[in-house]
């Protein structure tokens, strides 16, 4: 737990969507007693310069992150795939919408 | 979040299985590996591996930066049921809740390195931790809450640009954000300036008087000469500080004497003079002996600021209590 | 009296209801039971500041309007600002309710307080949306977003506090005894609300009170609190008598523009 102390609220993860249509976006952290305490939290502390529309609050203990260690074995093999990417297939001239 | 995955820390014994996956690396090759990274201006993330003394400098500066701004909110709370007009009460207002919710930026990249607020806050309260001794100086007049923003301020912003590009992601994150809402800080507390050295003799006097007590304790705020900083080099060489002390103190010097002037008020240093040759101002000495003993305690308002803020913890202890213990309840409620 | 003039008394209470209370929440700044709250309380301080000066400056024009002024040309009147309205009148002068001026107390006392006036405020500014009046209608329209926040954190609170632990409890049903015979001034029209409730300006409080009631019901049971018995009920406030305690915030308050009169700030 990223508070050991039991006497103090849990730590939550905030998430904010800027705007509709935008992915939510982590904007940092605060402590909260509950879900709904979170939210009414993030939105005072995190959208007072009318940055919000839509909130999410994670408990930050349930929260898995990959490990630093693996970062080799997770993304560099995707470094070689340039099939995936468009720019890989060169389009003749007056070909076009595609 | 982090807590746990730190805490996750693979034990020194695998270092023995060097060949199974994943691969673990000695220290000393960690080591340079992240100066590699720092040098190559990546950022270091929570879960990357960090040497002990990073970690430690980190936390110890992040804190006291937060700390700082919890403190710093007392001066000027001091003066938002006083405020002269409502204009200017909704802006200090705002400002100093604008403190509040930087502390809490803060606060919260410092707990991605594994130190929960309440142990840092324990800590300020003990008096184990440190703030900036600025806020130890009392607001007697109106006037100081206009050289706050002006002066503190300013002289605070020069340090948050820098951090903007500080090694830790976390911090840096926290930094522009922070910068991006502090930009109105600065320009209220010069506003109210303008207005008071536009205004009447006696409003006149009060600015200058504001410029008097401030000036010198905002030239140490940038902290001891680079030859006394304790933790400069190593701070620097990893990148949490991208600029020194006595640098960022001299670009402050040299961006306000012509906003004192604008303002029609006077600098009280006799010293104070343009160099052609350095292309800077020259400036008096800094009393440091003052500057120690405030940072021993013995600033005017020192024993104020840590009973304030002794009390609202403790006055809030209930309270803090009581949400927890309903939201236990609650919890419980909705599993049956 | 003319219904101008109870549109200046009515926008002024408005406005002195906000403002007394708004600098009461703003008392909590730097010194909340968790950071949080101070930055949850300074922006309920920052909604009611707001409103205050749109009410007070609306008070103002209108003052204007129907007050000739004692000048020889019998032009209208000086017309008060915002600031000339909350700086320099003295306490005879404010017509607030009582129960927005007394202290802020421990912060059972806050969330009580807030929690009766926000019960009652959300139903009249909900209900001046439909004003005849355009311009109390466009204050109401914004302000109603910002009180039903309040409401909600108020309500939230004190269930927190009422079902929370046997100290939050205690703290919080002390609170509400106490500060319940300063709810029955929040019902009790005076001449300005007649008036303009007749006129469709204002809402008759009676109906405000209904809403009020079944609010202050229904957060109680959840908060597992008792509601008081409506016994004596105190009240002048609406008419410029009020407790000891907002001349002093006032002198606070008001200290620069009174020491240094006529001068920018």
């Amino acid at each position: 737990m990223a508070t050991t102390n039991e006497k103090d609220w849990p730590l939550w993860e905030i998430f904010i969507q800027s705007k509709r249509g935008l992915d939510h976006k982590h904007v940092g952290s605060l402590h909260a007693a509950d879900a709904r305490m979170a939210i009414e939290n993030a939105r005072d502390v995190y959208t007072r310069r009318n940055e919000g529309n839509s909130i999410w609050a994670v408990r930050a203990a349930d929260i898995h992150a990959s490990k630093p260690e693996d970062q080799g074995a997770f993304f560099d093999p995707a470094d070689d795939k340039v099939y995936r990417h468009p720019t890989f297939y060169p389009m003749p001239e007056g070909v076009k919408y595609i | 979040m982090y807590k746990i995955s730190l805490r996750e820390r693979v034990p020194s014994t695998t270092l023995a299985t060097r060949n199974t996956f994943p691969y673990i690396m000695p220290d000393s090759q960690q080591e340079s590996l992240f100066q590699q990274k720092v040098d190559a201006e990546q950022k270091i993330e929570p879960r990357d591996w960090m040497p002990d003394g990073y970690r430690k400098n980190l936390v110890r500066q992040i804190s006291q930066h937060a700390h700082s701004e919890i403190v710093g909110m007392l001066p000027e709370g001091n003066w938002i049921t006083r405020a002269p007009s409502l204009r200017r009460k909704t802006i200090l207002l705002a400002k100093v809740q604008d403190e509040a919710g930087h502390g809490l930026y803060l606060y919260s990249a410092a707990e991605t390195l594994g130190t929960g607020r309440d142990e840092m806050v324990d800590q300020l309260l003990s008096g184990a931790a440190k703030y900036s001794s600025i806020f130890n100086y009392p607001t007697l007049t109106w006037a100081d809450i206009g050289a706050i923003g002006w002066l503190v301020d300013g002289a605070a912003i020069m340090n948050q640009v820098m951090l903007c590009r500080t090694s830790y992601g976390p911090y840096a994150r926290a930094m522009v954000r922070i910068c991006k809402e502090e930009s109105f800080h600065q320009r209220q507390g010069y506003d109210i300036l303008i207005t008071l050295s536009k205004g009447t003799p006696e409003q006149k006097a009060m600015a200058q008087d504001a410029l008097d007590r401030w000036w010198w304790p905002s030239l140490m705020m940038f902290g001891p000469s680079d030859k006394d900083s304790p933790h400069s080099a190593q701070s620097l060489k990893w990148k949490i500080k991208r600029q020194s002390n006595d640098e960022l103190r001299q670009i402050f010097i040299d961006r306000t004497v012509s906003q004192a002037e604008f303002l029609g008020l006077k600098i009280p240093d006799p010293k104070l003079k343009w160099n052609e040759a350095t292309q800077h101002y020259d400036w008096g000495e800094i009393d440091w002996t003052e500057f120690n003993e405030v940072i021993r305690g013995n600033g005017p308002c020192n024993a104020e600021r840590m009973a304030a803020r002794r009390k609202a913890h403790a006055d809030g202890a209930w309270v803090r209590e009581a949400a927890l213990a309903y939201a236990g309840k609650k919890s419980k409620r909705n599993a049956a | 009296m003319s219904e101008q003039e109870a549109l200046f008394r009515y926008t002024l209470r408005m406005g002195d209801n906000s403002l007394v209370l708004g600098h009461r929440n703003s008392e909590w700044c730097g010194h909340g039971p968790v950071l949080e709250e101070d930055i949850a309380q300074a922006n309920i301080a920052l909604d009611l500041i707001g409103q205050a000066r749109n009410y007070l400056t609306y008070a103002g024009e209108v003052e204007a309007k129907f007050r000739p002024s004692a000048l020889p040309t019998g032009q209208a009147g000086p017309l008060r600002t915002e600031d000339d309205l909350a700086y320099l009148r003295g306490e005879r002068e404010y017509i607030n309710v009582q129960l927005v001026e007394l202290p802020k107390g421990d912060y059972a006392r806050t969330i009580v307080r807030s929690f009766l006036f926000d019960a009652f405020h959300l139903p009249l500014q909900q209900a001046l949306t439909t004003s005849k009046d355009e311009r109390l209608k466009g204050i109401a329209e914004k302000a109603v977003k910002e009180v039903t926040y309040h409401l909600r954190h108020s309500s939230e609170w004190l269930v927190r506090f009422g079902d929370g632990t046997e100290e939050s409890h205690r703290r919080a049903q002390e609170a509400l005894d106490d500060l319940w015979r300063y709810t029955g001034e929040l019902f009790t029209p005076d001449e300005a609300e007649e008036v303009l409730a007749k006129a469709g300006i204002a809402p008759k409080l009676a109906d405000v009170k209904q809403e009020w009631s079944a609010t202050v019901d229904r957060v109680l049971k959840e908060a597992t609190l008792k509601r008081p018995a409506d016994g004596w009920m105190a009240s002048g406030g609406k008419k410029g008598i009020h407790t000891e305690h907002l001349g002093p915030m006032l002198a606070e308050m008001q200290t620069l523009q009174r020491s240094y009169p006529g001068v920018e700030w």
